[in-house]
């Protein structure tokens, strides 16, 4: 999560970075060992690249292996490094770029999707127009008293940041997000 | 164990049930390991105690766990097999981060174990307790926290296995004092490798090797880049380099990680490449159509400001790490695979060509190289009454020849004169730290050399400045009677330092100059080892004979002119053909060479 974008490598690479950043979402299958993690962060944070949304959990536990959905920002020539980079990594299997191969299947994107839980805390009227924003984003009621409610809500991100805006007048107090679970369409495996 | 059954099943034989500590003994000689450095602690107690009730297995110890690392990495590198250092838990570890970093940077094979407190006490802050593991992490190729005895040889024999594979590299194993005690079983060393997530290519792709060498036939002006990965690949990818050059007449030029692997005599050489490289090969560089990277990775020292780096050129790159491959310069044909493997199909394809480019295509790129070579950039002013630093490798050079040489240096001035004026036929002969540039790193690397190789003459090229960093390795050649020669160009300064604060601070010495210098002399007889002393260039061949008779460690403080520059140079910012010349550069030249921007740089 640096604020800021470095340049690959070289000490002299003083000409400003012409090419644009892009924003991409990696899939990275790693061996589920201790460190596996922070082998993959630290790559990040150590090389000055961006994460701008990280999951992870076992998704093969007869293989042990863990799936880590990344999303990062550079210029191509950064994307790639960081794939390389990543392959570098012992326990990692592969780094699939999703949003590259999205590109090449013709789609301007991978599927995202993100949960949220969000906590809104009000009375009387605002209770009301709480729950009809949520049925209309096609958010469930999870968890409720007389005074709050906690709603479960699934989309893309964008669609979690509107409803998280629209609900801050209405008492919003708490967010927990899970980042993003991302996948190609079609019928190809990974 | 709980285990109360007597029957021992067909795999837990008596012979592989054996203490954590032997199998790390075990393990070792299984992956044919002769020498060990290191240094005892509590935490490797175990272990080292296996090591005094066996024969196989000789440890060196030495001073301080830096020098075990560096001298591993001198052993390494002048044998091709991988080096082992060991150490203790805690300050032991922490040590042993700068060879680490040292030797994943310049691509060494290294395992180094180190002991770790009893798995109970991790997390508590125990005495002589780090987080080794997270410690070392970005300084290793892999490392492991070993939890389970039975566990432990098959990380052992994968350690090895990592180190030495694909692009080599360092690698740690932390061993708990309580996972040393225990008892377990020893598993032998698999046959073939484990299908794991680490399966590194050697073979290039044939297409692509195919296109290169027909880009390479059509080429007027093409050079050969080599670097550190055709020696790390082995004798053979040298002999095939000979070869390729032999049969192309391709001009070649080498990075400091890669002398020797072209020999320096032969008529194509044009010396090293970059910031302290040869006129010749830097403006082949710049002006080349076609150039060929092999086991090189374009680092800044090499490139100078990158959008200026040879302009004109298509580009291939022969590496064996992905990440190498248009990290820095983006490159037209890249080629994954071990350098060995890939020249060898290389220089296949080279002579199945259906016709061969005549010699008249590069002759009037050769007529240019020889007018750059004419310009004889590494010339220095000779002096009847001081000894100049240029004169002194000179003469150390010729000395050395018809002996059986390596050698090691520190890092600064005294490390770029001898890779311009030590002349290298054979690969494994030069042991430099390029890459991170540890002061300190060539008094331990020459240890570890001389104790692989006994009979050889080997010479640490060393400044008055960092020989100070790791000195204390002295007592561990005198310990285990390794006759290395340890030749100071003292000029009682930081060289580098004060010559960049010349260049761009104004030449206000800022803590540069050596004060307080210690006298080498006594110091080498404190020691036990022999101490000289020279300052006249006339003694000077008379002394240099006597220091390569004596049998013994030697401390030679030669002293030379204190401030003399270190060029040619490309300074920082510039470009390959904006090199700063020596007999260009005066007081004014030198004071204006850098701007503003240049300054920021390192």
């Amino acid at each position: 999560m640096n604020a800021h974008q470095q340049p690959t490598g070289s000490a002299y690479f003083i000409a400003p970075e012409t090419a644009k950043a892009e924003s991409h979402t990696l899939s990275v299958l790693v061996a589920n060992e201790p460190g596996v993690l922070a082998r993959v962060i630290g790559l990040f944070s150590g090389r000055g690249y961006n994460i701008e949304s990280l999951t992870v959990s076992e998704t093969e536990h007869e293989a042990h292996l863990s799936r880590i959905t990344i999303v990062t920002r550079g210029t191509p020539t950064v994307l790639e490094q960081i794939k390389a980079q990543l392959e570098r990594i012992v326990p990692v299997h592969r780094v699939v770029d999703l949003t590259v191969r999205a590109h090449a299947l013709g789609q301007e994107r991978p599927i995202e999707r993100e949960v949220a839980l969000v906590k809104v805390v009000g009375q009387g009227d605002r209770r009301a127009e709480t729950l009809r924003l949520a049925d209309a984003f096609h958010a469930k009621v999870v968890d409720a008293t007389v005074e709050h409610f906690i709603l479960e809500i699934t989309g893309k991100s964008s669609k979690i940041d509107q409803f998280v805006a629209i609900m801050k007048p209405l008492g919003l107090v708490e967010v927990c997000r899970t980042g993003i679970a991302a996948m190609n369409r079609g019928p190809q495996g990974m | 164990m709980t285990n109360t059954n007597t029957q021992t099943p067909d795999n837990q034989t008596p012979d592989n049930q054996m203490t954590g500590a032997e199998i790390v003994l075990r393990a070792l000689k299984d992956n044919g390991v002769e020498h060990i450095f290191g240094y005892p602690g509590g935490a490797v107690l175990p272990i080292y105690d296996e090591i005094f009730q066996q024969d196989d297995i000789q440890h060196i110890l030495v001073r301080h766990e830096q020098g075990a690392g560096h001298a591993a990495e001198g052993y390494a590198r002048s044998t091709g097999k991988v080096g082992v250092m060991l150490v203790t838990s805690g300050p032991g570890a922490t040590n042993a981060v700068t060879p680490l970093q040292d030797a994943l940077m310049d691509s060494v094979p290294l395992v180094c174990l180190s002991g770790q407190v009893p798995t109970t006490l991790i997390g508590s802050d125990a005495f002589q307790e780090c987080d080794t593991v997270g410690i070392t992490r970005p300084c290793t190729k892999h490392n492991w926290l070993v939890k389970d005895v039975n566990e432990l040889a098959g990380i052992i024999h994968e350690a090895f296995r990592i180190a030495q594979t694909g692009r080599p590299g360092p690698v740690v194993v932390d061993i708990p004092k309580d996972v040393q005690f225990a008892t377990g079983t020893y598993t032998p060393k698999p046959e073939v490798a484990q299908n794991t997530s680490y399966q590194p290519r050697t073979q290039g792709d044939i297409n692509a090797i195919q296109a290169a060498v027909e880009l390479m036939a059509s080429a007027r002006r093409p050079i050969l880049y080599t670097g550190g990965g055709v020696v790390n690949s082995g004798p053979e990818a040298s002999r095939l380099l000979r070869e390729l050059v032999e049969l192309s007449d391709f001009p070649i030029t080498s990075t400091l990680m890669g002398l020797g692997a072209y020999p320096a005599s032969g008529k194509n050489w044009l010396g090293m490449l970059g910031m302290h490289g040869s006129y010749e090969a830097n403006m082949a560089m710049h002006d080349c159509d076609v150039m060929v990277c092999i086991g090189a990775r374009f680092d800044d020292r090499i490139t100078g400001r990158i959008n200026a780096f040879s302009p004109n050129s298509r580009k291939i790159h022969i590496d064996i790490d992905p990440s190498s491959i248009n990290k820095n310069v983006h490159v037209d044909i890249p080629i994954l695979g071990d350098v060995g493997s890939v020249l060898e199909d290389m220089v296949r394809l080279w002579r199945a060509l259906p016709k061969k480019p005549a010699r008249a295509q590069t002759e009037e790129w050769w007529t240019q190289v020889d007018r750059w070579r004419a310009r004889k950039s590494f010339s220095y002013k000779h002096s009847n009454d001081v000894i100049m630093p240029q004169y002194a490798l000179q003469r150390l050079f010729e000395a050395t020849r018809g002996h059986d040489t390596y050698i090691t240096t520190e890092v600064g001035q005294h490390q770029m004169w001898a890779a311009q004026f030590i002349e290298f036929e054979e690969p494994n002969r030069w042991m430099t730290s390029g890459g991170l540039g540890t002061m300190g790193y060539g008094l331990p690397a020459a240890i570890g050399v001389q104790v692989a190789h006994p009979d050889a003459l080997v010479i640490d090229v060393a400044g008055d400045a960092s020989i100070q960093m790791c000195i204390q390795e002295m007592s561990c050649a005198i310990q285990h009677n390794l006759p290395v020669k340890i030749f100071i160009l003292n000029n009682q300064y930081m060289g580098m330092v004060r010559q960049w604060q010349q260049l761009l601070h104004g030449n206000r010495l800022s803590n540069s100059y050596t004060e307080a210098m210690p006298d080498f002399v006594k110091l080498a007889e404190a020691y036990g080892a022999v101490g000289m002393y020279c300052d006249d260039p006339r003694e000077l061949d008379g002394k240099i004979a006597e220091m390569i008779a004596v049998k013994k460690p030697v401390i030679f403080d030669c002293r030379v002119a204190n401030l003399a520059n270190c060029f040619p140079m490309i300074p920082s910012g510039k470009a390959h053909n904006e090199m700063l010349l020596p007999d260009e550069a005066t007081d004014e030249a030198v004071a204006n060479a850098i701007d503003a921007k240049g300054r920021q740089l390192v």
